[in-house]
């Protein structure tokens, strides 16, 4: 069994990277065409990775299943990118950035990432300005900030409300000139089913071709998995269609340790539900929270239209609980403050929604000032709802966003299997049990530019792993695998369709294992998705061949690893006996409701190892804070 | 609080691959008018599929209107009739009860289908990889308030660069012309300092895959612009032509 090695190198905090850089191996430029390298997804991860690797000469193959790489959902990034460059002589630094990230972490992410992430975080303002990214600048033509949940300072770096579009084009434009430069080579429309372990090492991966449904071998030697996080568990949540899990669990049942599944971020500003049809949740970018007021009625079941609340019959509960951060305290925090108020029946017409209101600002501002901040996302408001947020508060409600959990990794960003590195949101490393608004662009990138491209040289160097060929008889064994789970789903024939069952998966997953879990519910989650997954290999309908483009096929193949992961996501919730970040037990609460850690027993990321269905060994990473000391995490 | 629903009758362009003859097949629809364009197509689906029938093959990721995955041709028209969006961003209550509703796909040489709804759109990838890009490495690049940019300059080149790359530009020109998509990077980095040193080869190179690529011409009917879920102007093609005239002088200049 492996060992758990974070590989934390030694040193005051500030020095640990720079150490570690010069202590690291290094590939001699000649002998770096000699490797390949594959990089499954091309968001700001993957496409970062695959552009600075293919610069520095290595060989790297970059797979995505979208027909292009700029499809990644990092392009539906809103708000900004966080960088502790202290441009508005507000106070930040370095450490001010690693310390709000760690707390906003609710002391569960390893302090030295963390560190590390702040550190280069002002490198990617730069490169990106180098790229052409056109962020706002000011009138004296330099950068302009917003501020953000979580912190005290302005340090959010932004591109209109299209930021992650605006990295993602720059971080794609870096990987385009390395396909041109024949440095990289783009696999489109190729979807990851299974790694090759040889040895205990990653060697290559199992492709489906989904245009021609061939199932495709590749060898490298590594492989890099940025393929992003697993909210869509739940059906309904911010992420987009097609994003899912299969890289990473499919990898995780071939060894890689799976951490901290029970910590996933609910978005606390997204369009609430408008009935059965609906595909998807819509995001409204945390930045509105700079201008908008939060608030409800303070009457249970109000069904007065809110221009007819009377200021003094509302109830700005952010702003009422906490006074110092108010409209901009934390998501986890603003998330179950909104439920909490739903819960009690003084939702906006006592539903499932609460207003964020921007009245005032347009008074104080002017509706120029608002519309130049934040036009496009009160467009896409009236677009999807049908009404005017400058005339009436927009009605927000919280829906999964993001997932801190993912594949356990070092230090190195390299997972417990040698050669099979985990970058972006699909690793568990910088965020602890919450992530900041505007944090995900910065890890992405960080992991991309920065990070990956000195430890992969230390790999290839140290280890000297050795090129595994396709025709290695583990490729084969691994191919016809997926091949005959592909036939198996085809096979059913049952009555139920794909979407229907995964809708009942995400009611699950949303009611036991969402904002609020308890022992009981998750207990029962566990046996209601047990079900569900063997009415699943019974029932399910799959039309269609796997000899063509076939999307229920792809659909299919994905809710499949949702089982297993939304089992696995409450098995963790269950041993967590704590509240901390976006895992809150209702049992473990202060009286006012806040989140009750219990850092003398759970100071650790539980690291999953896979066993046989439904089975996993548990993993403990102990965690230890020298530099920012945990305290109850307080916005008051 | 659900309103009343539509009843509407919807022509759907199906073809089972590239190579195949394709054509329209009838639903008959019940849809909310809260409902997106998209989220009815998934209810046929569900019907279709339920019934062991294939889905209807359609592209969208996102569904907030920024990926540039979706693009129907809805009555004549690319991402629908409403100006500005996508078809992500396309509910249902735009449309009347009763209605007959055609769907295509987007329809160029260069964009060939690839089954019902579903095109290859790559082309435009291979066009910005020819130098859509400023040729920086990672690392060692100056404090990004090195280099000033006046505000309604990075301001042009954020209207430009914000090109979602759909292509319904390519779809709604009668020619098949990809010169808004081409315009709108070239515009990015020829507004921005940064894409300076490469500003005339950049347009060169693209220009030159761009016309291999099968994309026809610009005739300056300015359908690109008025089906452009993002209000890319036109003006940048004109700018376009213009460096790719100038082009031609400074590369010249260069050579000799």
């Amino acid at each position: 069994m492996t060992k758990l090695d974070s590989k934390i190198p030694a040193g005051n905090i500030s020095e640990k990277w720079t150490n570690h850089k010069f202590n690291m191996k290094l590939v001699n430029p000649a002998n770096k065409r000699k490797f390949d390298i594959i990089v499954v997804g091309t968001g700001l991860a993957g496409a970062s990775a695959a552009a600075s690797l293919g610069e520095l000469g290595y060989n790297v193959k970059s797979f995505t299943f979208h027909d292009s790489a700029r499809r990644a959902h990092s392009i539906a990034a809103q708000g900004g990118i966080n960088a502790s460059k202290n441009y508005q002589n507000d106070g930040d630094s370095t450490f001010r950035l690693f310390y709000d990230t760690v707390k906003g972490g609710d002391f569960r992410a390893r302090e030295a990432n963390v560190h590390r992430l702040a550190e280069v975080s002002t490198n990617i303002i730069d490169q990106c300005v180098a790229q052409g990214v056109p962020f706002a600048r000011d009138y004296g033509g330099l950068l302009d900030n917003r501020s953000f949940g979580g912190a005290q300072v302005s340090r959010t770096f932004y591109a209109r409300g299209q930021t992650g579009q605006q990295l993602l084009l720059g971080a794609v434009s870096a990987l385009n000139r390395q396909v041109d430069k024949g440095s990289v080579k783009l696999y489109l429309r190729r979807e990851m089913l299974d790694i090759v372990v040889i040895d205990g090492a990653a060697k290559g991966i199992v492709v489906r071709n989904l245009l021609t449904g061939e199932i495709e071998k590749y060898s490298a030697h590594a492989v890099v998995l940025a393929t992003g996080g697993y909210s869509n568990v739940f059906f309904l949540s911010t992420n987009a269609m097609n994003c899912n899990a299969t890289a990473i669990w499919r990898a995780h049942k071939r060894g890689a340790y799976f951490a901290n599944p029970c910590f996933t971020q609910i978005h606390p500003t997204c369009l609430p539900l408008h009935g059965d049809a609906q595909s998807k949740l819509t995001l409204m970018s945390e930045s509105l929270r700079n201008d908008g007021r939060v608030w409800v009625s303070k009457k249970k079941g109000d069904m007065r239209n809110p221009t007819d609340i009377p200021e003094d019959e509302r109830d700005y509960y952010l702003e009422r609980k906490y006074p110092s951060f108010g409209n901009l305290a934390p998501r986890d925090i603003s998330s179950r403050a909104a439920k909490e108020v739903c819960d009690e029946g003084r939702g906006v017409k006592g539903g499932d929604a609460v207003y964020l209101d921007f009245s005032d600002a347009i008074n104080r501002l002017g509706q120029k000032v608002i519309e130049e901040r934040y036009g496009n996302l009160f467009e896409i408001y009236e677009t999807i709802t049908g009404e005017n947020p400058y005339k009436s508060p927009m009605m927000i409600y919280p829906a999964p966003h993001y997932t801190m959990g993912g594949l356990w990794v070092d230090y190195n960003l390299m997972s417990n299997v040698p050669g099979l590195f985990v970058l972006g949101e699909a690793n568990f490393s910088d965020h602890g049990a919450n992530r900041l608004g505007a944090s995900a662009l910065m890890q992405g990138l960080a992991d991309g530019y920065f990070v990956i491209p000195y430890t992969m040289g230390n790999y290839l160097a140290g280890d000297k792993p050795a090129l595994v060929k396709t025709d290695h008889p583990e490729f084969d064994k691994v191919a016809n695998e997926v091949k005959d789970l592909t036939d198996k789903l085809l096979s059913i024939k049952g009555k139920r369709t794909v979407d229907d069952i995964h809708k009942e998966l995400g009611r699950i997953m949303w009611h036991k294992v969402g904002m609020a879990r308890n022992e009981k519910g998750l207990k029962e989650a566990i046996e209601e998705i047990r079900r569900l997954k063997t009415e699943f290999w019974k029932n399910v309908t799959i039309p269609g061949s796997g000899d063509d483009v076939n999307q229920t096929l792809e659909r299919a193949g994905r809710l499949i690893d949702y089982f297993e992961l939304g089992e696995l996501m409450a098995v963790d919730a269950l041993e967590r006996n704590e509240s901390c970040g976006g895992h809150f037990r209702t049992e473990y609460q202060f009286e006012d409701g806040e989140a009750k850690r219990d850092d003398a027993n759970y100071s650790y990321v539980s690291a999953w190892e896979f066993a046989g269905e439904n089975k996993w060994n548990l993993h403990k990473e102990d965690l230890n804070f020298e530099y920012v000391k945990p305290a109850i995490r307080s916005y008051k | 609080m659900e309103a009343k629903k539509l009843n509407l009758t919807l022509n759907i362009w199906r073809q089972k691959s590239a190579g195949s003859v394709g054509s329209f097949a009838e639903y008959k629809v019940q849809v909310s008018p809260d409902a997106s364009f998209l989220e009815m197509l998934d209810e046929i689906n569900n019907t279709l599929e339920a019934k062991g029938e294939e889905a209807i093959h359609f592209e969208s990721d996102c569904r907030e209107g920024i990926c540039g995955t979706c693009g129907l041709v809805i009555n004549g028209q690319p991402h629908g009739p409403l100006p500005k969006i996508a078809t992500c961003q396309l509910h249902m209550r735009n449309f009347k009860d009763g209605e007959t509703i055609w769907v295509e796909p987007f329809r160029a040489k260069a964009f060939p289908v690839i089954k019902d709804l579903m095109v290859d759109r790559s082309g435009f990838d291979k066009i910005l990889q020819a130098g859509g890009y400023v040729s920086v490495n990672t690392g060692g690049t100056p404090d990004g308030n090195m280099i000033p940019i006046p505000k309604d300059i990075a301001s042009l080149a954020m209207d430009a660069a914000a090109c979602i790359g759909c292509g319904a530009c390519v779809a709604a020109c009668k020619n098949a012309s990809a010169m808004l998509f081409v315009s709108a990077k070239v515009s990015q980095y020829a507004l921005l300092p940064q894409g300076q040193p490469e500003r005339y080869i950049r347009v060169e190179k693209m220009v030159k895959v761009m016309d291999e690529l099968g994309f026809g011409s610009c005739t300056n009917t300015y359908a690109c612009e008025a089906e452009c879920p993002k209000g890319i102007s036109v003006t940048n093609i004109a700018r376009m032509n213009r460096d790719f005239m100038m082009a031609k002088i400074k590369n010249k200049e260069v050579e000799v």
